[in-house]
């Protein structure tokens, strides 16, 4: 008997009598000899329950949280508070444990939480449907990216550099075997350049991708850009971060035909990256087209509401080789945080809490403006995230503000070599006044002192 | 109303967008504490009309969806043989673990420096995985096991394009899950399709048919999803290897042979692991999960990026700089909260562990397919390919259909009554009316023996009075739904106009 098992021996004796066979290795007879390991897996034994969290305690204790420091990033993944009420529904046994709700009679309360939360995602971009999660974030936008494909073999995607560069990214490894070439947009006053658009739009463009806001925090002018786009027959595809949708125009409102974002701010904790989730919403033109579980309403036999897994014929395990998606397991507890919180926030909290990430931005941007050293990047309006300059090595002053307790932000030199001194600072409703404030003052200590630690070896220079 | 109608029953499925009235509320706003700068965004970016989310008190909230809660039956409740799923028991102190705020709290933007805990996890993760699966080089990035596929098939055509070599066709046997065709469409090839043999192998004749050097890849189950050990692989490894192409494995049933045979040593050169399946975590309803993949040697250099190292100086780091990488599948790097929880359970088996939960796995399972061989049940449920199966097996309900007028579908239906749910029904495709049934390593003799007599109940059942089945279920909070209506007239959310 190991973990979690329960065949005594009688049992197992007992059991293998009923098989007909005299022993576990006769159940295993039909792996050829070739093949067999023929040895013990070469891992540590097990161990009880207290040592493997004490194990993992004392690994966690090595990581620096947001607990731990007084953190400004974002790029993707914010710190938003997760209120108790999210953990307390979210680990119960009847939404923790079971599967896919494929027998529905059983399963009504997941299928109604995939179908309020559809209703969420609908509310917040301004388009009619919306499936109940992808994966994540910039694999959602490469989802678009096949919906695309499939829908016109046209050659030419065209994404905007204010798009997430792990989006960038995941587009063209999943685009490997499309035939279809990823040209970039470039930015321009932090910006996507509505110019260099029109410029490279034809009519082989598949679909074009945007991002609101953009990865340096800027808003883009949706208005401005997107006409262009379904002018000649692109799908507007715009990822949006779901937090600012109850200040900012949601993109239905512009004539996008996809919206796809990270979820994870949406009642969602860090994990360090996931699991989160991919929200993906679309016109009713591609209600046939969407990847990924959907649940619909419908009635019993008695005429009884209830829900069901519904437009299955999109999906691989009936369509196979012609399915709009090969996803089955998605982030079905992701969304339920997300619905659970949407309703915490309300229709009310979703605009005051992006008023306050609007206003405070703002004003962490003219504190950070004011310090010797540093400089805004673009002027565009910010709501919720910004980029600024450090006159000094970014990576020395996060050291420097990492030695004081602060995490001043996302270093942008790896992703964009044009900003090889960019920081991007993200705010949520948790950093206060006095936080930024804080920000301000070590930012501009450490600025200072990595100036000064640079300029011996310009003067050698 | 009814005398036998439950109080679940009555209870109609109000949303929650129903319950709300305007001007209630949960969130309190933490106060304006900057100036307010009325220019901080210009009136056209502004929206016009609030998203229509609920308004609704927090005890409302609470109450909403623990009591829709309680319309889910779940693992932690009740018997759950859903073939192909892998639903063991999922330990209470991978929740605690995942929860701790090092874990949980952990910007995955941080510095590698400051998150030197969660990368070491991550590093001995993959060496733990590649160990149970006999390959050298893992990758956690994949988010399922479907999103595993398309890394093993993008590696593949990065492989092939490597060596200046353009292939176009992909083969899946017939047995495969629809996620390994549909990936291969997603991956930009075309699908060719392998045939079953009479033991429930791979048809070596139609396999050696269809190889030839435009072939990209073979992806296989083994033990395939008829619970059927493949005895050819060696001879199959060759073939295929012979013309060129790649071996990949799909682990979706893996919890069959760790311990007893590993996927690299029978040739593969790309598996995915579902570590929501054989490295229990909690379903989620249908998520998270995560669906790391293991390759050899030649197909190293195309792993996603990043990949987890450990430096000369004993540090972990994130590896950025791999210029053959297929790149990105994801943003950060990965579903580090299911990987928390697989390595507790890691930690806790241990390599015997490991091997015991697949021993006791196969023991259930062949244990159950002997009960429901007998006297009442076999004649009506024949498995599928009649030997000693591996984790799982199928049964076809043809005869059930022909002697007692009952579908599958129908004794589905009536096992929730029973209290149990179904095993995964009309999958694999080939089999007519088929049960797909995974017992798992984590449920008791008594648990086993009482689903193979709520079967035999049935069926008795369903000898006398087959109309008890065919309306089934009478129990559960609603019964038989009209799916065909809701996909003909769809209603994917709830109308607010």
């Amino acid at each position: 008997m190991s973990r979690y098992t329960s065949a005594t021996d009688a049992d197992r004796a007992a059991m293998l009598e009923r098989i007909g066979v005299e022993s576990i290795d006769d159940l295993f007879e039909t792996i050829p000899e070739g093949v067999r390991l023929g040895r013990a897996l070469d891992l540590p034994p097990g161990r009880p329950e207290q040592e493997v969290f004490a194990h993992l305690r004392e690994l966690a204790s090595r990581n620096v949280s947001a607990d731990d420091e007084l953190s400004f990033l974002g790029a993707g993944m914010y710190d938003h508070y997760v209120p108790a009420l999210v953990d307390s529904i979210i680990t119960r046994s009847e939404f923790l444990t079971p599967y896919t709700p494929y027998q529905p009679e059983v399963s009504q309360g997941t299928l109604q939480v995939m179908f309020e939360y559809q209703t969420a995602i609908s509310e917040l971009t301004g388009l009619p449907v919306s499936n109940a999660t992808l994966y994540e974030g910039p694999s959602a936008l490469g989802a678009a990216g096949f919906l695309a494909y499939q829908h016109h073999r046209r050659t030419r995607f065209l994404i905007s550099r204010g798009v997430h560069p792990h989006a960038r990214e995941t587009l063209r490894t999943m685009s490997a075997g499309w035939g279809i070439e990823v040209q970039e947009i470039p930015l321009r006053d932090g910006v996507t350049d509505a110019g260099a658009l029109a410029d490279a739009l034809g009519d082989d463009v598949s679909a074009v991708f945007l991002a609101q806001p953009n990865f340096l925090g800027a808003v883009e002018d949706l208005e401005a850009l997107v006409p262009a786009i379904k002018d000649c027959g692109a799908i507007a595809v715009c990822s949006c971060d779901p937090m600012t949708l109850g200040v900012l125009r949601p993109p239905g409102d512009f004539g996008v035909d996809i919206a796809v974002g990270e979820g994870q701010p949406l009642g969602n904790r860090l994990d360090y990256g996931g699991p989160s989730f991919g929200f993906f919403a679309a016109t009713n033109a591609f209600l046939r087209k969407m990847p990924g579980r959907i649940s619909g309403e419908t009635v019993d036999a008695d005429g009884r509401r209830g829900f069901v897994l519904t437009l299955q014929t999109r999906e691989q395990h009936i369509r196979r080789e012609r399915a709009t998606s090969n996803i089955t397991t998605a982030q079905t507890l992701n969304a339920l945080a997300a619905i659970v919180y949407l309703s915490w926030l309300g229709r009310q909290g979703i605009v005051e809490i992006g008023e306050l990430m609007l206003q405070r931005t703002a004003y962490a941007r003219k504190a950070l403006a004011a310090v010797e050293g540093v400089e805004p990047i673009h002027e565009q309006p910010v709501i919720r995230e910004f980029a600024v300059r450090v006159d000094a090595d970014v990576h020395d002053v996060i050291e420097r503000c990492a030695a004081e307790g602060v995490n001043p932000g996302y270093p942008l030199g790896a992703d964009y070599e044009e900003h090889e001194d960019g920081l991007l600072v993200a705010i949520t409703e948790q950093r206060t006044r006095a936080d930024i404030d804080r920000l301000a003052e070590v930012l501009g200590r450490a600025v200072a002192g990595a100036r000064r630690a640079r300029r011996p070896e310009e003067v050698t220079a | 109303m009814s005398l036998t109608e439950t109080p679940q029953q009555r209870d109609r499925a109000t949303t929650i967008y129903e319950k709300s009235q305007a001007g209630r509320r949960a969130f309190v706003a933490p106060e304006l504490d900057v100036p307010h700068d009325p220019d901080a965004l210009p009136e056209r970016f502004r929206r016009t009309e609030p998203p229509r989310l609920p308004e609704i008190a927090e005890p409302e909230i609470n109450r909403h969806f623990n009591r829709i809660s309680k319309r889910n039956f779940d693992l932690d409740t009740g018997f759950y043989p859903l073939g192909s799923c892998t639903m063991k028991h999922n330990p209470k102190l991978h929740e605690r673990v995942a929860a701790l705020p090092g874990n949980a709290r952990l910007h995955p933007a941080q510095d590698p420096k400051r998150a030197q805990g969660a990368l070491q996890l991550m590093y001995e993760l993959q060496g733990a995985l590649a160990e149970i699966a006999g390959l050298p080089h893992v990758s956690l990035q994949p988010s399922a096991g479907s999103h595993g596929e398309l890394a093993g098939v993008l590696l593949t055509r990065a492989f092939h394009e490597a060596n200046g070599d353009q292939r176009h066709k992909v083969l899946t046997p017939d047995t495969a899950h629809g996620t390994n065709p549909a990936t291969v469409t997603m991956a930009g090839y075309e699908v060719v399709k392998i045939g079953t043999d009479a033991q429930g192998g791979v048809d070596m004749d139609d396999l050696k048919a269809n190889l030839d050097e435009d072939v990209a890849c073979l992806m296989l189950t083994n033990p395939n999803t008829l619970g059927v050990f493949d005895e050819n692989i060696s001879e199959i490894a060759q073939l295929v290897h012979g013309v060129g192409a790649t071996l990949y494995y799909d682990g979706a049933n893996l919890n069959a042979v760790m311990g007893r045979a590993r996927p690299g040593d029978m040739g593969f050169d790309i598996v995915h692991y579902n570590l929501h399946k054989t490295f229990t975590q909690p379903h989620g309803g249908g998520g998270p999960g995560a669906g790391p993949i293991a390759v050899s040697d030649r197909i190293e250099p195309y792993l996603p990026r990043p990949q987890v190292v450990k430096t000369d100086d004993g540090a972990y780091d994130l590896d950025f700089d791999r210029p053959k990488s297929i790149g990105r599948l994801r943003g950060f790097q990965g579903n580090y909260g299911v990987f928390v929880r697989s390595y507790a359970y890691i930690l806790s088996l241990g390599g015997d562990g490991l091997q015991e939960a697949s021993e006791t796995a196969v023991l259930n399972a062949n244990y159950l397919l002997a009960r429901l061989k007998e006297d009442g049940i076999g004649e009506h449920l024949p498995v599928a390919f009649d030997r000693l199966c591996m984790h799982e097996f199928v049964l076809s309900g043809a005869p059930m259909k022909k002697n007692l007028g009952l579908r599958t579908t129908d004794l589905a239906k009536r096992l929730l009554d029973h209290g149990h749910h179904p095993p995964t029904v009309y999958f694999p495709l080939l089999v007519d009316e088929a049960l797909l049934i995974e017992p798992t390593e984590t449920e008791t003799r008594e648990t086993l023996d009482a689903f193979a007599d709520a079967i035999a109940d049935i069926l008795r059942e369903g000898a006398e009075d087959p109309e008890i089945a065919r309306n089934a279920p009478y129990t559960t909070p609603v019964r038989r739904l009209d799916e065909a209506g809701a996909a003909k007239r769809p209603v994917i959310r709830q109308p607010l106009d």
